[in-house]
């Protein structure tokens, strides 16, 4: 995948978040960062890569440790977006 | 087909892996599918009702990447990755079932932190063995000139975010305090910090390792320099623009592996907190760069104002009797909680008070203003964790018509965002942000733990002093309490 390919993603995937984010509801404005925090540790892919790759032990170690920090944060990110979310309820009917 | 990951364009890459070269185009496929699962996990947060869905979404787009990644790469060591995602899955589980919902702004900038550290330490894997992550050039020795750049950019944000992250974290959970750390040509060295910063980067275009370690440094140390100087209330914009730091360093991340998912999701991320500080910004009528520059809060002069006069101005004592028989008797109440809530741990004592005044018949509301808190939707969050149905709860432009028909605005740890000199004051440092207007209820309590603090601006409230106005002193639980205590007589 050449430069000018990634690129267009990139900007594309920038107007698909622009018009997203501005769609979700203020109440949830807390919640939406916990996700996003937790889905930007989609970094892992790189940590996986380095943990698992022969070659350099430092690389790996680094990597492990990667590995680690955003796993705390996928697990953690989701979990405490779960447990936001599921406090939302709407009013009894009575 | 031309959708092929980056691994059939480096012939080197072949050699090593070539295993691989089958799998790429569907493990490009499946990062794209992750990165769909990301965009659909924000899209669900529209509304309250689809949001769970679309957070299992974002587990499975999560699952996805990290299983593809896994199955079309040779591991050296799996046990190894299985115990550092177990180790961490049960630190992430543990820390996010136990936190408090009003540590919530704390545990958001130490997560930030842990992304940006992660990314820093993959780019310096990414360095120490190049081959692995197939950004060689045709030599088969050196990293692509073009990697390199990405690579250091990358490790820059992601350092910038670690470190801005733990000052955040340090200021928001009190260990450190939250007024401005004013250093004398702050402003001269952070620029040429940044500078510096950006030119090693582009030099970074000739490969030598101490350009790199110099990136590392001082990206770590413009973190620090970068938030030190704001204040406590500025922390919503500072939290939501190291979010969106933590999504550019995951972007650039993804440029350096030609990731699909890395690059959807950093992009993602890195709008969702530019779009947060933006409103976060708009809310408090400040331009995004004067809170970056820091020091609000700081200023003595700020709100000079009401200075020695302010202490003579007649106001109201009210007690939490006075307050139960007034609303008892009204017909709609307009709650506005603010940061002092969240800090007295008031929001189900509060719920408790609502619902003991719909029995009455009373039609209770609360009105949320976009920065009350420590972040954004912080309020919701803490009145959703007291069972507060979501559509009782209004937003500002949605509720600020009905002051004028409520009979009682219940003001608990809010200020700033209740203060007409917004309004009206040109000179008030608060002139021109957006605030409720509950001089127009026919009357307001007050709750506040003494007349000397004010709000996180230092400006005084005319709201205090008004006629309508009744000043309830006593800690914000302490004081629902009582005020159940007198509704349930």
């Amino acid at each position: 995948m050449d430069f000018i390919s990634v690129l267009s993603i990139f900007v594309m995937a920038c107007f698909v978040g622009y018009y997203v984010v501005w769609s979700v509801t203020p109440a949830l404005h807390t919640p939406l960062m916990a996700v996003t925090n937790a889905i930007s540790s989609v970094v892992i892919v790189g940590a996986l890569i380095a943990a698992a790759a022969q070659g350099s032990p430092v690389a790996r170690w680094l990597g492990l440790g990667a590995v680690v920090l955003a796993s705390i944060n996928i697990f953690g990110g989701f979990a405490v977006t779960e447990r936001m979310l599921a406090m939302y309820k709407k009013k009894d009917r009575k | 087909m031309s959708f092929v990951g980056p691994l059939e364009t480096t012939p080197s890459m072949a050699q090593v892996m070539p295993a691989e070269l089958g799998v790429n185009p569907w493990a490009a496929l499946a990062y794209l599918i992750a990165g769909v699962l990301f965009i659909l996990a924000l899209r669900g947060l529209s509304s309250p009702a689809t949001s769970r869905r679309g957070n299992r979404f974002g587990m499975a787009g999560m699952l996805i990447a990290v299983v593809t990644t896994l199955i079309t790469h040779e591991i050296a060591g799996l046990p190894e990755i299985i115990g550092a995602i177990a180790i961490g899955g049960i630190i992430g589980f543990v820390t996010a079932r136990r936190i408090r919902m009003t540590a919530m702004p704390q545990l958001v900038a130490a997560f930030h932190s842990l992304v940006g550290l992660a990314a820093v330490l993959v780019g310096v894997a990414a360095y120490f063995n190049p081959e692995a992550f197939g950004i060689l050039d045709g030599s088969g020795l050196d990293i692509l000139a073009q990697s390199r750049i990405e690579m250091g950019l990358g490790v820059a944000i992601g350092a910038i975010t670690f470190s801005g992250s733990v000052i955040a974290f340090a200021k928001l959970n009190g260990n450190m305090s939250g007024s401005p750390i004013l250093l004398p040509g702050r402003h001269i060295i952070n620029l040429g910090v940044l500078a510096l910063i950006v030119v090693l980067v582009v030099l970074f275009h000739w490969d030598t390792p101490a350009l790199f370690w110099a990136i590392v440094v001082l990206s770590f140390a413009i973190g620090f320099l970068l938030i030190i100087p704001i204040g406590g209330a500025d922390m919503p914009v500072v939290v939501s623009m190291l979010n969106s730091y933590s999504g550019w360093a995951a972007a650039a991340m993804g440029f350096t592996l030609h990731n699909t998912a890395m690059i959807i999701t950093g992009a993602l991320v890195g709008s969702s907190g530019a779009i947060l500080s933006y409103i976060m910004c708009k809310a408090m009528n400040r331009s995004f760069l004067s809170v970056i520059a820091g020091g609000f809060g700081a200023d003595p002069g700020a709100g000079a104002g009401g200075g020695a006069a302010k202490v003579d101005r007649p106001w109201k004592r009210g007690s939490a009797e006075d307050a139960a028989f007034l609303m008892k008797e009204a017909e709609t109440v307009i709650i506005i909680p603010g940061y002092g809530m969240a800090v007295a741990q008031a929001q189900h004592v509060l719920r408790a008070m609502a619902d003991l005044l719909k029995k009455h018949g009373v039609n209770v509301k609360y009105a949320i203003h976009p920065v009350a808190g420590r972040m954004p939707g912080h309020m919701n969050v803490l009145l959703a964790e007291a069972n507060v149905p979501y559509d009782e709860v209004f937003e500002l432009d949605d509720i600020n018509g009905e002051f004028a028909q409520a009979d009682v605005a219940f003001i608990i740890g809010a200020n700033d965002v209740v203060n007409p000199a917004a309004k009206t004051d040109k000179s008030s440092p608060i002139y021109g942000m957006p605030v409720f207007d509950v001089e127009k209820a026919k009357t307001i309590f007050f709750i506040k733990r003494s007349m000397g603090g004010q709000g996180y601006a230092g400006v005084d409230n005319d709201v205090f002093y008004m006629d309508q106005t009744m000043m309830l002193l006593a800690d914000a639980k302490k004081m629902v309490e009582d005020i159940n205590k007198a509704l349930a007589d």
